[in-house]
């Protein structure tokens, strides 16, 4: 199902004044800023389709940078963010993109940490409901409703057995699980979407399990301190 | 969830002896694996958000950034109070709050997306508005959440709630059929009176298409909000009286999608058709490119 729960259409609780343009813009950019693990020094914002015909009437411009400061989509500093932004030492940027795009809403975000680098492309499919759908040229399915893991690792025989293993041993139930690969036993990346947070010993046990190069977490949740303090270790 | 469409909703409901709203508490609390205090706690914090929009954009100022909307809300409830106005009392008051929160919206204010920020004004107008005319309590008016809430999942699993993908009868006339099916079970109807209410009411916007001025979610989006209140009470009434959607409407909800689909991209949220490419549309488009 695409949308998963009463929340993801009574909610979520935002500042307008578009759903789709403004709290999914908003929710994508987060998930991107907490891939990236940092506030990124530079973030490059394509937009496709709608998002591209009416990016700054809707404040997506605003909601994507209000994203990448880890903003929920009822922060009241939302509209002042690309100010905000620019005043922390972000460099961002927008425009519009050419070519193939998945969804009317699409939006492709190229980031620059000091630590790394991240591309990622994530669609807004109403009522500020999203989908990751491409993380580094890996092809993934992430909803964003649900604490999600994000592994990256190599496509080698029993990997994705140990993986859920170690869930199973945490007890930590798996709601969606999509595995890509650039090649036959070359970089993997498998995405998990959990019932709960990871808690950190089961994170730490993911990241010592042979052939897996990183693991990233993504919560969305409006309120992460109150609810996954302990688990995102960002 | 154990329901896709709006009749094993009705059916569901019926066999446990629930209202939609509480049954809709049980299976989110199933589906989240949090407690149902826990799921209800939130949703009556969110019905406080939609309190505060009403009392803000009947209050404060509401003109929106590109200064093209606001206050609006506030010439309805000035009407409203100094006049025997055409709709009379508490259909007019409804129109007015959904106004108000549409208002609040495009100033880029706090509001919550009922199912969308585009239509979020729909469901607070009518729900406030019959709040203060039947003296219902906030935990009622939260299952009456869950109620429209349910409906909305149906309508948004087998056809759309975005403009961009099925125009503004996904947005706007979900909301309408949403709050109608609530309304017409808060005021004592039955789960299937309540699911020919949501029939009775998508009916009425089929084909509407998105087509915002200059992009932006506010010409024709608020105006269709008040409208999208006053049709609301229309259809629970229709269903409370008796009407039935002949068509039933799960398959009016598939009519959506069919439509919806049809629709070409400049009547989908690009601001490439309709009002938004008027002379006057795209007289205000320039004007707002040019000032930036």
């Amino acid at each position: 199902m695409r949308f998963k729960d009463v929340f993801s259409i009574i909610g979520p609780a935002m500042v307008g004044p578009s759903s789709s343009h403004t709290a999914g813009a908003a929710r994508i950019g987060r998930a991107a800023r907490q891939l990236l693990g940092e506030m990124p020094r530079k973030a490059e914002i394509i937009f496709f389709g709608s998002f591209a015909a009416t990016y700054q009437g809707h404040g997506t411009d605003r909601a994507i940078a209000g994203g990448l400061l880890d903003f929920a989509t009822d922060d009241l500093r939302l509209p002042d963010s690309i100010e905000i932004a620019e005043s922390s030492g972000m460099e961002i940027s927008f425009r519009q993109g050419t070519g193939l795009f998945p969804h009317p809403n699409t939006v492709r975000l190229r980031l620059t940490g000091n630590a790394g680098e991240l591309e990622l492309t994530g669609i807004s499919i109403g009522g500020g409901n999203i989908e990751i759908v491409d993380i580094n040229g890996f092809s993934v399915k992430l909803s964003g409703m649900y604490p999600a893991v994000l592994i990256h690792h190599m496509d080698y025989l029993g990997v994705l057995a140990s993986v859920t293993d170690t869930m199973r041993r945490g007890q930590v139930n798996i709601g969606h699980m999509s595995l890509d690969r650039k090649n036959r036993s070359g970089a993997a990346l498998t995405v998990l979407e959990l019932d709960e947070v990871l808690p950190r010993e089961l994170l730490r046990e993911l990241e010592e399990l042979p052939a897996v190069k990183s693991v990233k977490l993504i919560h969305l949740d409006e309120s992460p301190k109150e609810e996954n303090g302990e688990g995102r270790s960002l | 969830m154990n329901f896709q469409t709006l009749s094993q909703l009705a059916v569901l409901a019926e066999q446990r002896a629930l209202s939609i709203g509480a049954l809709m508490v049980e299976e989110q609390s199933a589906e989240s694996g949090r407690s149902k205090e826990h799921e209800f706690a939130k949703m009556k914090e969110y019905y406080g958000v939609m309190k505060e929009a009403v009392r803000r954009g009947m209050q404060e100022d509401t003109t929106s950034r590109s200064g093209l909307t606001g206050l609006d809300a506030q010439r309805v409830g000035a009407y409203n109070d100094a006049n025997e106005s055409c709709l009379g009392g508490p259909a007019g008051q409804a129109m007015a709050y959904a106004l108000a929160v549409s208002e609040v919206n495009a100033s880029m204010g706090r509001i919550i997306a009922t199912p969308t920020a585009g239509s979020c004004g729909i469901i607070p107008g009518v729900f406030l508005s019959g709040q203060e005319r039947f003296g219902w309590d906030d935990d009622y008016m939260t299952y009456g959440l869950f109620a429209a809430g349910a409906i909305g999942y149906v309508i948004a699993n087998n056809s759309f709630v975005s403009g961009a993908e099925g125009g503004c009868q996904a947005e706007v006339g979900s909301a309408i059929g949403m709050a109608a099916g609530a309304l017409t079970e808060l005021r004592g109807g039955t789960p299937a009176q309540a699911v020919h209410a949501v029939g009775l009411a998508l009916k009425n916007t089929l084909g509407l298409i998105c087509d915002p001025v200059g992009g932006l979610v506010e010409i024709p989006c608020i105006v269709r909000n008040g409208f999208g209140a006053v049709t609301a009470l229309a259809a629970a009434d229709m269903a409370l009286a008796g009407v039935r959607s002949v068509i039933p409407s799960d398959e009016v909800i598939r009519v959506m999608l069919e439509v919806g689909s049809a629709m070409p991209a400049q009547h989908r949220e690009t601001a490439g058709g309709g009002l938004a490419q008027t002379p006057t549309g795209r007289k205000i488009m320039e004007d707002l490119r040019r000032r930036k």
